[in-house]
């Protein structure tokens, strides 16, 4: 029996679903295919160290002696301090651009901020290298006797060190979370500002009241912009002195995960190596995926309706004519 | 009343400060981009893009096997990740509605946080180690990987910005889906997916970390997919470390053309946009 020009049809359709949706699975396969593979590969290191492998503070390759710990605190700790410079900034960015800027100053601005994502990770770290180092250098020079006391500020002036790896990656932030800040309270009904602004709010306090709303989304801004320095890896390696230790000091020169993988990884002469680094790498993905599910989990949960992007945009997508209520 | 003066002059104190936030991130930008042309102008010249590089001590020389090197990865995972970003696109947008979909674009989404570095790790256990050596193949892979999930958002949506009509009127014509969305839909959007895409490439240009144990570098010139080749990034790295002045010269000038790259391209973008904006208005 023939089939009918409409079964025929939804056949038809059904084989474009299934083709197109087997692209849109390969997606989802790439991300399972990392883990797999990561874990796969760090086997060595996972069955000979366990869980010791993140508490020890050696780091041997000659001695076939691994322990991650100085690595998993470098990244947390310069992570942690660029998104303490970074957030006030990007927060203060989304805030003028989507609430007091004047209108034609917002796209010009919003480019210009964008911009800094564009700029290469190896560029940053060029530019880390040769202006920036020299200049925290300078800084630390000057740091007062007195002050040198506090653990923060010990050590001699090398200028590499966490405090140059903080700031180059708090600038390399900012623009994750001001873009996606500033789509949160793009998100936010007017209705929650008018409403304000009828209370006899001031600016700022309408201002905190849209804040207010959008609190989770922005939550996720942040947490977005500290997933991106969790991973950041060329520019941190150029100015961050890669020497594994433990330390408080700012001055001190320090290693990350990342770094560490980029650095050694053609290095590592014996399978037990290799797989130590992969292993780092397995848990670098494990924390980033964690970090960046939970951002968007975030962002989509104070949008649900109005639609958020989470990423500066790539080809920065015209804004919807309103539509008058 | 008490304190409206306090609470007025305190939003003012806010205001300020949060202009003063974007005047603050200006700096580095403007740090960035006058030490990269300032100090790139002075060591750029016609040498830099035709010779090949000078071993240490001997003045001059340039990057282009680095060039072709970056020209050849960025082709090979251009070659990977577009069809399979637009296509999954595609999806998107047609069946934007259901689980899967949802469940694709958040993968998409992480997977584009997942730092490059791990990438580079995936695309090393999958094509270097089997072959014991590294390869431009495995190169243009790991960076394929991390354009597919750009493509793929970006395809989509542009393709949600045109007009549901025309989909449905195509539909109504006694179109397959599949006609409507490969012979209407994406040609609607083609410029602006083109767009996306080239950005995306100038952007993935930029990438050090997923090439340093995939496609490694190479003093010499090669075109061959199955052996380790040079990029521009990857030997901005090498010269910027080095403790050579002539090296830090060379490393300046491949950041001014990386720098320019990416800054044309972004600019088109907003050129191009700015234009369907205007066609999807009238």
């Amino acid at each position: 029996m023939s089939k009918s020009p409409s079964s025929r049809r939804s056949a038809d359709d059904r084989g474009f679903r299934l083709g197109t949706g087997f692209f849109a699975l390969l997606v989802v396969l790439l991300v399972l295919g990392i883990f797999i593979e990561l874990f796969r590969t760090s086997n060595l290191s996972i069955a000979k160290f366990g869980f010791r492998f993140w508490t020890g503070k050696v780091w041997d390759p000659v001695a076939g002696e691994f322990g991650a710990l100085p690595f998993i605190w470098g990244t947390l700790y310069s992570s942690i301090l660029a998104m303490l410079i970074s957030t006030p900034i990007a927060l203060g960015i989304a805030i003028f651009l989507s609430e007091l800027s004047p209108r034609p100053l917002r796209t010009p601005l919003a480019f210009l901020t964008e911009l800094l994502a564009a700029i290469p990770s190896i560029v940053y770290g060029l530019w880390g290298i040769f202006v920036l180092v020299p200049l925290v250098r300078k800084l630390e020079v000057l740091t007062p006797v007195w002050m040198k006391k506090i653990p923060l500020f010990s050590g001699p002036p090398l200028g590499v060190g966490m405090l140059s790896a903080a700031l180059i990656l708090a600038v390399m932030v900012i623009p994750f979370t001001s873009s996606v800040a500033r789509e949160v309270l793009k998100a936010v009904p007017a209705s929650q500002r008018e409403a304000a602004y009828a209370l006899g709010a001031t600016r700022w306090e309408a201002i905190q009241a849209a804040l207010r709303y959008g609190r989770t989304g922005i939550l996720g801004a942040v947490m977005l912009g500290l997933g991106r320095a969790i991973g950041e890896t060329m520019a941190v390696t150029m100015v961050i002195g890669n020497n594994p230790q433990v330390s408080w000091s700012l001055f001190a020169p320090q290693h990350t995960m990342a770094a560490v993988i980029a650095n050694e990884f053609t290095e590592a002469a014996d399978d037990l190596y290799l797989s130590a680094l992969i292993e780092i790498g397995l848990v670098l993905f494990v924390i980033t995926v964690v970090i960046n599910a939970l951002s968007r989990f975030l962002i989509w949960s104070v949008s649900r309706e109005v639609k958020v992007k989470v990423e500066p945009p790539v080809v920065p997508v015209p804004a919807e004519p309103e539509v008058a209520a | 009343m008490t304190g409206t003066r306090a609470r007025k002059a305190l939003s003012s104190v806010v205001v300020a400060l949060c202009a003063a936030a974007v005047g603050i991130a200006l700096v580095p930008l403007a740090f960035v981009f006058f030490y990269v042309i300032q100090q790139g102008f002075s060591s750029l010249n016609w040498d830099f893009f035709t010779k090949m590089p000078k071993p240490v001590g001997e003045a001059g020389g340039g990057m282009a096997n680095s060039i072709v090197g970056t020209l050849i990865l960025i082709a090979v995972a251009g070659a990977i990740a577009i069809p399979v970003g637009v296509i999954a696109g595609v999806y998107l947008s047609e069946y934007g509605k259901r689980r899967f979909a949802s469940l694709v674009r958040f993968t998409a989404d992480v997977l584009n946080g997942v730092p490059s570095i791990v990438i580079g790790i995936f695309a090393y256990g999958l094509a270097v180690l089997p072959v014991k050596h590294f390869s431009a193949l495995a190169g243009g892979l790991a960076l394929s990987f991390m354009m597919i999930p750009i493509i793929t958002r970006t395809t989509e949506e542009l393709l949600n910005l045109v007009p549901g009509t025309l989909r449905e009127g195509s539909l109504a014509l006694g179109a397959t889906r599949a006609r409507s969305a490969f012979s209407i839909m994406l040609p609607a959007a083609l410029p602006g997916i083109m767009t996306g895409i080239l950005v995306a490439l100038a952007r993935i240009a930029g990438e050090t970390a997923p090439l340093l144990f995939t496609a490694f570098n190479n003093r010499f010139f090669s075109t061959a997919l199955n052996q380790p080749i040079s990029s521009l990034t990857v030997q901005v790295y090498t010269y910027a470390i080095s403790p050579y002045e002539d090296w830090h010269r060379q490393a300046w000038a491949g950041a001014l053309v990386l720098v320019s790259v990416v800054f044309l391209f972004s600019v088109l973008a907003r050129v191009v946009t700015r234009r369907l904006e205007r066609m999807h208005r009238t």
